[in-house]
């Protein structure tokens, strides 16, 4: 395929995608017993320019469908394209144009970042006067220009993000796919980071299409998409996600946990109940008229009932909802 | 430069920067050889004489005296102490004082008369190598014993007994002063070339595995064959200059004398450290952790060690041990350097051995790199 049939086609596209994986039916067993599918009819489709979150709990098959996508797995059925390169047949035209940060992705740690940032440039065939010019920009944006000669091992969790997304952009990728980026870092070494790539968004219009546990990190992404147990529940705006939870959301804190959680829950009106730390969070039909109900309820039973109030529901509420709306399914 | 060229390049130059940054492994695989040549030539020795040993002279007359003499001038038996009688000689053989005990009859010297004495040697058969060197020693010295006596009994009776009718006159090539290290050290570079070989390989890629890095590097425009070609040429390089250099100090240092062409034995190390490498590449394959790469390499070393023929001959092995044997590179290529370096031989002599190695190289690597994509995938 030429690059100019290349530019009309989205940065990624995915039709009813299924990868299983096979379980280990003995190696001599001639036919391979097919395990669940990790990813199982998934279609979706990230424009260019797009930053496109990938949400859901572990195991729902996330990075499976991120490794599909670039090739590094091999997909059992449907269509999966980056920039119109099929991902099985034209995997180096994809890696050639796309930066990956993988999940367990670890930099060698026995380089120095300058080692580092000169190797992925050499393998991505960045040519030397580009890596005179690219190198240092990476490192004035990743705050690293002091520590070229530090190993990459000796890096802090969050400067060690910092470089592999340095080292992810190095071949100015169109699209860069991030699997948990900011996984087991500190929270201001993840708003550091997301704002590196806010500015990676806003001055090249980059495309990124992140995987993340992190509900405040799917909702700077222009659009989300719910996996669960490889199926795409949902795939919308954050704004319209949030509107995903039913009716409204009472949230309260109850003096005796447990009771008043059974004793809300079958309440006539009540149509979720979700535990939120010490907090309950009540999804009503009717917040006005349910709101003295339950607090009578639990005054009845000798429950005290702190703070009740309505608020937004967030994508942390309609992520569970979903879910769980989603897992009644499957029983 | 090509980008094909430039990728290659990047990966080799990262594999080289690594291993020459991981200085204790590299001080290791440097010294490992060096340390054994050195114990093999100083401390070891495969040939046990000088065995202690305890005397029970029951007979104590110039005719046991001489018998004892004869022993000890062979050179394989010290006296270090006389007992009583032969159960004090098995003690001492109990107790780990001695390694050989002789017992000699109250009535040696009027049966050496007669003509049909006997001497009790004994040996603790518990350590085989005192045994069979004693045990020959033994026999040798009492037959040399017996020779004279016969010859000074018939030139009493008149007969002259000068002529022994048959002489066997034995000639050792290659070796004649049966050294130790001349046998040992082409065996020994060899074995412990191919035991670091496997293991660097092996631990180099499993690493890969472990640390999570695999996934970065794949997920770059690099080819799998590129992959392993960057992994590979720098430890071949170094496996080379190891194996180089201890031969060198081998030669050079401990004088073994190097009978055959150098080029040749060059060339065929080339061949015997790429299967090495292949062999790594399949253990890397198998092996999860570098922990397990260790255990797998290990066992590979123990199979080497005995069944390659490095100190055990394979000649009287099972033919079906024979062919797990065959399954290791050093089988063949421990003849290929005792050829060389110790007989001198060329190719036309063992084009076998160099044609088992190519086919094995081969087959091995494009299993390995079967199975290397399969676990990619």
């Amino acid at each position: 395929m030429s690059d100019a049939q290349g530019q009309s086609w989205p940065a990624i596209v995915a039709r009813d995608l299924v990868k299983e994986y096979k379980t280990a039916g003995g190696v001599l067993s001639s036919a391979r017993q097919r395990g669940p599918a990790a990813v199982d009819g998934v279609s979706l489709t990230v424009a260019r320019g797009e930053t496109f979150g990938l949400i859901g709990p572990d195991g729902a098959g996330k990075t499976t469908l991120t490794r599909v996508l670039l090739g590094l797995l091999a997909r059992t059925a449907g269509e999966s394209r980056v920039f119109g390169y099929d991902s099985m047949t034209e995997p180096y035209a994809i890696r050639e144009r796309v930066g990956y940060i993988a999940q367990r992705f670890a930099l060698p740690a026995d380089m120095t970042v300058m080692e580092n940032l000169r190797f992925f440039a050499d393998v991505q065939g960045v040519g030397r006067a580009d890596q005179r010019r690219r190198i240092p920009e990476l490192l004035e944006f990743a705050g690293l220009t002091k520590f070229t000669k530090l190993l990459a091992g000796r890096l802090s969790g969050g400067m060690k993000k910092k470089l592999a997304l340095a080292c992810s952009l190095i071949h100015e990728p169109q699209l860069v796919l991030l699997d948990e980026p900011t996984l087991g870092i500190d929270p201001v070494s993840r708003r550091e980071f997301w704002s590196l790539l806010g500015n990676l968004r806003a001055e090249k219009g980059l495309t990124i299409f992140v995987c993340t546990p992190y509900m405040d990190e799917a909702e700077r992404c222009n659009r989300v998409g719910l996996l669960y147990n490889g199926r795409l529940v949902t795939c919308d705006t954050p704004a319209v996600i949030k509107q995903a939870a039913p009716g409204h959301l009472l949230e309260f804190t109850p003096s005796d946990f447990v009771p008043a959680q059974r004793l809300v829950a079958g309440l006539a009106g009540v149509l979720e109940l979700q535990t939120y730390g010490m907090m309950l969070h009540a999804f009503v039909d009717d917040p006005l008229a349910r709101r003295p109900q339950i607090e009578a309820a639990l005054t009845a039973q000798g429950i005290f009932c702190i703070g009740i109030r309505e608020i937004e529901p967030r994508m942390e509420e309609a992520f569970i909802s979903l879910i769980t709306r989603e897992a009644r399914k499957g029983i | 430069m090509g980008k094909r060229t430039q990728r290659l390049a990047a990966l080799i130059r990262k594999e080289t920067t690594q291993l020459l940054r991981d200085r204790r492994t590299l001080t290791i695989i440097m010294t490992l050889p060096l340390i054994e040549l050195f114990l093999f030539a100083y401390a070891v020795r495969l040939t046990v004489d000088h065995l202690p040993t305890v005397v029970a002279d029951m007979s104590m007359d110039p005719q046991s005296r001489s018998f004892v003499n004869a022993l000890v001038n062979s050179n394989y038996f010290d006296i270090t102490g006389y007992v009583a009688s032969q159960a004090d000689v098995v003690r001492a053989i109990d107790e780990g004082r001695a390694k050989a005990g002789l017992v000699i009859p109250p009535d040696f010297a009027t049966r050496v008369e007669r003509g049909n004495a006997e001497a009790l040697v004994i040996l603790d058969g518990s350590d085989s190598f005192s045994v069979s060197s004693g045990y020959s020693a033994a026999v040798a010295a009492g037959q040399d014993r017996a020779l004279g006596l016969a010859t000074e009994k018939a030139r009493r009776l008149g007969i002259d007994l000068k002529i022994t009718p048959i002489v066997a006159s034995v000639q050792l090539l290659y070796n004649p002063s049966l050294n130790d290290l001349i046998f040992i050290m082409p065996g020994l570079v060899a074995m412990l070339l191919q035991i670091l070989t496997v293991l660097t390989t092996a631990q180099a890629v499993v690493k890969e595995y472990e640390l999570g890095t695999i996934e970065g590097l794949l997920a770059t425009p690099a080819r799998p064959l590129e992959l392993v070609v960057g992994k590979l040429a720098p430890n071949m390089l170094l496996m080379l200059v190891n194996l180089g250099f201890t031969t060198l100090v081998g030669v050079f240092w401990f004088g073994v004398p190097f009978q055959g062409d150098p080029w040749l034995f060059a060339w065929l190390s080339v061949l015997f450290v790429a299967s090495g490498l292949a062999l790594g590449l399949l253990v890397s394959s198998i092996a999860r952790t570098q922990r397990e790469a260790q255990q797998v390499s290990a066992m590979i070393s123990l199979v080497s060690m005995l069944l390659t023929g490095f100190i055990y001959p394979r000649g009287p092995m099972p033919a079906a041990i024979r062919l797990v044997g065959n399954l290791i590179p050093l089988t063949y290529f421990i003849r290929i350097a005792r050829g060389i370096i110790t007989k001198g031989i060329g190719l036309s002599f063992m084009w076998t051995d160099a044609v088992a190695l190519v086919i094995y190289g081969v087959v091995i690597l494009g299993f390995a790199a079967m199975m290397t994509k399969k676990r990619l995938g």
